[in-house]
This record gives structure tokens, C-alpha cells and sequence, in this order.
């Protein structure tokens, strides 16, 4: 097959093909090597390489606008909700998934809702939510509502993890006299670790980006997520470009340092419940 | 055999159906309590009140009265949403088009160029995915950086390479602002239909293909009868995302063009006046009109979403 194609045809496409490569990644490129150079120097040779790579934007980003608190706070609020919203659906998935109780069906229809509805919706609701619990300018109510954003995805696929999980497992720990707790935390909660493991990834790439919320919610700069804070900064430093350029890679930097260690955690995850 | 045979037989007597163990309440509320919860007060919650919200007259934050239609009604009828709305809206139809155009058929071209031309389509896969990882704020940012007139190395590029007449302050210029916008976002998402193309085309069987080129069908036939059928399902699912995404559109809109959507509104989407409406100039009406768009809003989007996924199932009925 590979062989009746024409040669040029063949240059053309991978011209095409690499040339868009190119195009894909050299922002970002440039991105980070802007950052690496002072602004006088990105002003006056716009195409050029750095001179002399230097941090210094870094350092000044990173104290003088605050960046570390930002960073801090996206963390703390991100792996808040994460962990928050998966255990909760963990727990609430299991009885859905594998007992046998009234309004069972009634009550999976109910998570499973959230998952067609855009919380955008209830944006102006959830600011005067906020306001009446005293949670405005909080990262705790940014945490709770980002938790509870996640719980109709990960009950839904959790659910399905569970209820693939034999029976014979939960009925000979019931014999041996074991608690439903210890059964769901001893037995069933190990198996479905790849699975915990995907949905907490899932979670947090939107999560960590999310804008509106903190727009709305937050107030004080100490308090600023990452996206929140960088809004913020671009309206401050609009001609200091050195430090523009070293705040999105910052704003950037963590999320693909998460994905190369999470890409392993879940294949190693993975592999590891298959090894007998 | 026999004897498993038995013994899920006898399991399924003492169980009922084969399932299931039933719990005691106390058991049953510590494992469902904090999801339900959690997901109650923050999610249902307030989407239910904003369809509450939407039908009543507001005076700040008191409500005062029930107004039927009232609030819809402003949003068509009343100076400057009666404007706004309408522009916003052309302006998410106009970006869902062009993201159809621009991002969704570079999208096919690049699967299909991938699935024929196999060299180096791990590396190229990830090269074209990568800025998908990028926060869409960032990106608006960085390109917003990348395209300044004066100092961007965009309009540098062009200038060194003879283009001056090219040089154009593209954010600037309420001609050019939008299909910047367009694609921009295609730059960072046009990943998303590669993958799902590429997986789709890895499903169809080569014999089809060799069967269409035994019937003596050119190489365009064979695309257009054999294998763009056969991709109606991944057509349809990008198409709705598609959709899905460009009418919720908010950060990289807000990064590019500030919450105006400037120039002169010249990219306004919807997804901006609502913020607008909400909490930056909606007045004392601010409530009950924004929580109507959000409705109006969720309603379009929801309606179009289903419509378009009966209609692509119909058709990939049609196929089989």
C-alpha cells in the first residue's frame, strides 16, 4: 500500500505533518525562552535567543507578585477537592453499585444528573450560597464546591468498577464474619485503585484550570488561585513581558510535571493489580 | 461446570436475583450521607434555584415578586442586552462554525495523514495534543503576547520573511479579533478530534478498503463512500463537544479580549455576558436577568446537544 503512493505526495505530508509540529509547540517554546531573558531584550530582538538565560524573572514573580501563594493555594484547593470529592463518591458508588436497598436506582439516577448539567448555571445561587455560609473570599467553600463538582463523574465511574468486581469476594468475607466497612476498605477499595487513580486525574486538569469560580468568589490577592492570580497579573505587569512570559510557565510547569509522574502512577497502578 | 452451575443457582434463590446483599440503614447512610450531602448543597441546590431565580423581579438581592417571564422578556427587549444578546450569540455561532471549518478538519486531515503515514505518530500525536495541557487562560495570554503589533515575534516573523503588509494588529481589529480568537482555540484543541478520528479509523477493517479498491473505486470514492461513513459516530460525538465547548466558552475569550469582549465587542460570546450581566453591570436586576440567560442558555445548549446526538444516531443507523 505504502509503496504506490508518489514521492512528493509522501514530502508533502510529512512536510505537513512536522511543519505543524512545529507550529504546535514553538509557542510554547518561545514562551519559555522569553522568559529566560530580560524585557529590553525581548523588545528589541522579538525573534531572538536569550543572550545570557537568567531566572531573575523567577525570583521576581515568584515574591514581588506572589506567585508562590498562588501556586500554594491552587494546590491546597485542587488535591483538597480531589481527595475530597473522590473518597466521598468512593463511599457513596459502593452501596449504589453493589447492595441491594430501596430508591437504590432512584437515588444513581440523582448523581448521575450532574453529569448533564453545567454548574455554571447556578454561578450567581452558588456566589449568594457562599456569601450566607460566610464563605466568600474562602478557599474552603472554593474546595467544597470543586469537591462536590466532581462527585457525579466518579460516582458514575466508580460504580461501574464495583459492580465489575465478583460477588463470591464480598459473600466469603461475609462468612468469614467480616463488617460491610472492613469489606469495603480491606477488599474492595484495593481493587478499584486504578480506577481512583483515573478519576483523580480526571478531576484535576479541569479543576486546576477552572477561572469563573475563583473570579467570582475570591477577593484578597492572598487567597488567588493560579488562573485567578494570573488575571490579575497581567492587568499589574502589562509591560514587564519577562515576567509575563516566566508567569504562564509557571502557571503551566506544574500540570505537566503532574502528568508525567500521574501517566506512570496509573500504568503502574494498573500493572500492579494484574501481577499474580 | 455442573457444579458451579449449582451453586450460583442455589446463591440466587437465597438472594433473590443473583445480587445482592441488603444493608442495615445505619451502614447504608455513613457510605451515601456525605456524597448526597456535598452534591445537594452545592450542585442541585443552586440549579434549582436558579430556575427559581429566573422567574422572579429582583431589587438587589431581595426578591420582590413573581415575574413570570419578566426577566426574558428584558433580556430580548431592553437597552443594551436587546444588542448584546443577539451579537453574543452570532458570535458563539460563528465560533462553533469556524471551529467545525478550521480545528475539526485539520483535525480528520491529520488522522488520516497519521493512519496512512505511520513515521514518527507517537511523537507527532503528542507534539499536537501537548497544548491541550495548557490552561485555556494561559493560552489566550501567551498568544495574546505572541500576536502584540509591536513587540510580538508574530508580526516580527512576518516582517522578516517580507510579509509587511501582513503585519496586521489582528487583536486590534474588530475585522480580524474573532477569527483570531477561532484560531487560537483550534491551536490548542485541535488534539482532541485527531485522537478521537485516529482511534475511529483504527476500528474500520482494511478489507473494506480492499473491497472498495477490487470494485475499482478512485482513492477520493473510497473516502468519501467508504471510510466517511463509517465515521459518522466520531463525527458526531466531536460535533457536539464541539458545540458544547465553543457555547460555554469563557477564559481564553476573557484572557484575548477582558470581559467586553473587545475590540468594540467584536468578540463577545455569550459566555461573557452572563459574567457581565451577573456581577459587573447588571444593576439591581442582576439576578433574575443573568440567572435567565443561564437558563435560556442551558436550554439552547442542552436541546441542540440532544437533537444533534438523535440526528447522528439516526444516521449511523442508517449505515448498518
Amino acid at each position: 500500500m505504502t509503496a504506490r503512493h508518489r514521492a512528493p505526495g509522501r514530502v508533502a505530508v510529512h512536510l505537513l505533518l512536522w511543519g505543524y509540529a512545529v507550529v504546535a509547540l514553538l509557542p510554547l517554546v518561545v514562551m519559555v525562552l522569553n522568559s529566560l531573558r530580560p524585557t529590553s531584550e525581548i523588545f528589541t530582538a522579538p525573534l531572538g535567543l536569550p543572550a545570557s538565560p537568567t531566572l531573575r524573572s523567577y525570583g521576581r514573580v515568584w515574591t514581588e507578585a506572589s506567585f508562590g501563594a498562588y501556586l500554594l493555594n491552587s494546590l491546597v484547593v485542587t488535591c483538597g477537592a480531589v481527595l475530597l470529592g473522590t473518597a466521598v463518591s468512593a463511599l457513596a458508588a459502593y452501596p449504589l453499585a453493589r447492595y441491594d436497598f430501596a430508591g437504590n436506582r432512584v437515588l444513581g439516577a440523582y448523581f448521575l444528573a450532574g453529569l448533564m448539567l453545567p454548574i455554571r448555571l447556578g454561578l450567581v445561587p452558588i456566589f449568594y450560597l457562599m456569601d450566607s455560609m460566610g464563605l466568600i473570599d474562602s478557599l474552603l467553600g472554593l474546595t467544597l464546591l470543586y469537591a462536590a463538582s466532581g462527585v457525579p463523574f466518579c460516582v458514575f465511574v466508580l460504580s461501574a468498577f464495583y459492580r465489575s468486581l465478583p460477588g463470591e469476594l464480598d459473600e466469603a468475607a461475609r462468612l468469614d464474619g467480616a463488617g460491610e466497612f472492613r469489606i469495603f476498605g480491606q477488599i474492595m477499595l484495593p481493587l478499584v485503585r486504578p480506577a481512583l487513580a483515573s478519576v483523580m486525574l480526571f478531576q484535576f486538569v479541569p479543576l486546576w484550570h477552572e477561572f469563573l469560580y475563583p473570579l467570582v468568589l475570591l477577593r484578597s490577592d492572598e487567597r488567588f488561585t493560579i488562573p485567578r492570580g494570573l488575571s490579575q497579573f497581567f492587568g499589574e505587569y502589562t509591560t514587564d513581558w519577562s515576567a509575563l512570559f516566566a508567569g504562564l510557565v509557571l502557571a503551566t510547569a506544574p500540570l505537566f510535571v503532574l502528568f508525567v509522574l500521574a501517566t506512570r502512577q496509573i500504568i503502574a497502578g494498573m500493572t500492579a493489580g494484574m501481577s499474580k | 461446570m455442573v457444579q458451579t452451575g449449582r451453586l450460583s443457582a442455589r446463591r440466587a434463590a437465597r438472594t433473590g436475583a443473583g445480587r445482592r446483599y441488603v444493608p442495615r440503614w445505619r451502614v447504608l447512610a455513613v457510605f451515601l450521607l456525605p456524597a448526597l450531602l456535598l452534591y445537594s448543597v452545592f450542585i442541585v441546590y443552586p440549579l434549582v434555584t436558579a430556575l427559581d431565580y429566573s422567574f422572579f423581579e429582583w431589587r438587589g438581592i431581595r426578591q420582590a415578586g413573581f415575574a413570570g417571564l419578566g426577566n426574558y422578556r428584558d433580556l430580548f427587549g431592553v437597552y443594551p442586552y436587546d444588542q448584546q444578546l443577539w451579537r453574543a450569540f452570532g458570535h458563539n455561532a460563528l465560533f462553533f462554525a469556524g471551529t467545525m471549518l478550521i480545528q475539526n478538519t485539520f483535525g480528520l486531515l491529520f488522522a488520516l495523514l497519521l493512519h496512512r503515514y505511520g513515521r514518527g505518530k507517537r511523537f507527532l500525536q503528542a507534539a499536537f495534543t501537548t497544548p491541550y495541557l495548557v490552561d485555556p487562560l494561559v493560552v489566550g495570554y501567551l498568544w495574546s503576547l505572541l500576536l502584540n503589533p509591536t513587540f510580538g515575534p508574530v508580526n516580527s516573523l512576518l516582517d522578516a520573511a517580507g510579509l509587511d503588509s501582513w503585519a496586521l494588529p489582528w487583536l486590534g481589529d474588530t475585522r480580524t479579533a474573532l477569527p483570531i480568537v477561532i484560531v487560537v482555540n483550534a491551536w490548542q484543541w485541535v488534539g482532541f478530534p485527531m485522537l478521537l478520528f485516529s482511534a475511529a479509523l483504527a476500528g474500520i477493517p482494511a478489507e473494506y478498503h480492499e473491497a472498495a479498491r477490487v470494485d475499482g473505486a478512485s482513492a477520493r470514492q473510497a473516502f468519501r463512500r467508504v471510510t466517511l461513513p463509517l465515521l459518522t459516530p466520531a463525527i458526531g460525538v466531536v460535533s457536539v463537544l464541539t458545540f458544547i465547548g465553543n457555547f460555554n466558552a469563557f477564559g481564553l475569550v476573557y484572557a484575548m479580549a477582558g470581559s467586553t469582549g473587545s475590540p468594540a465587542g467584536s468578540t463577545d460570546v455569550l459566555g461573557l455576558l452572563f459574567y457581565r450581566v451577573a456581577f459587573v453591570e447588571g444593576g439591581t436586576e442582576a439576578i433574575g436577568r443573568s440567572s435567565a440567560l443561564a437558563v435560556l442558555m442551558f436550554v439552547f445548549i442542552f436541546g441542540v446537544s440532544l437533537l444533534a446526538g438523535s440526528y447522528f444516531r439516526r444516521r449511523e443507523r442508517r449505515l448498518l
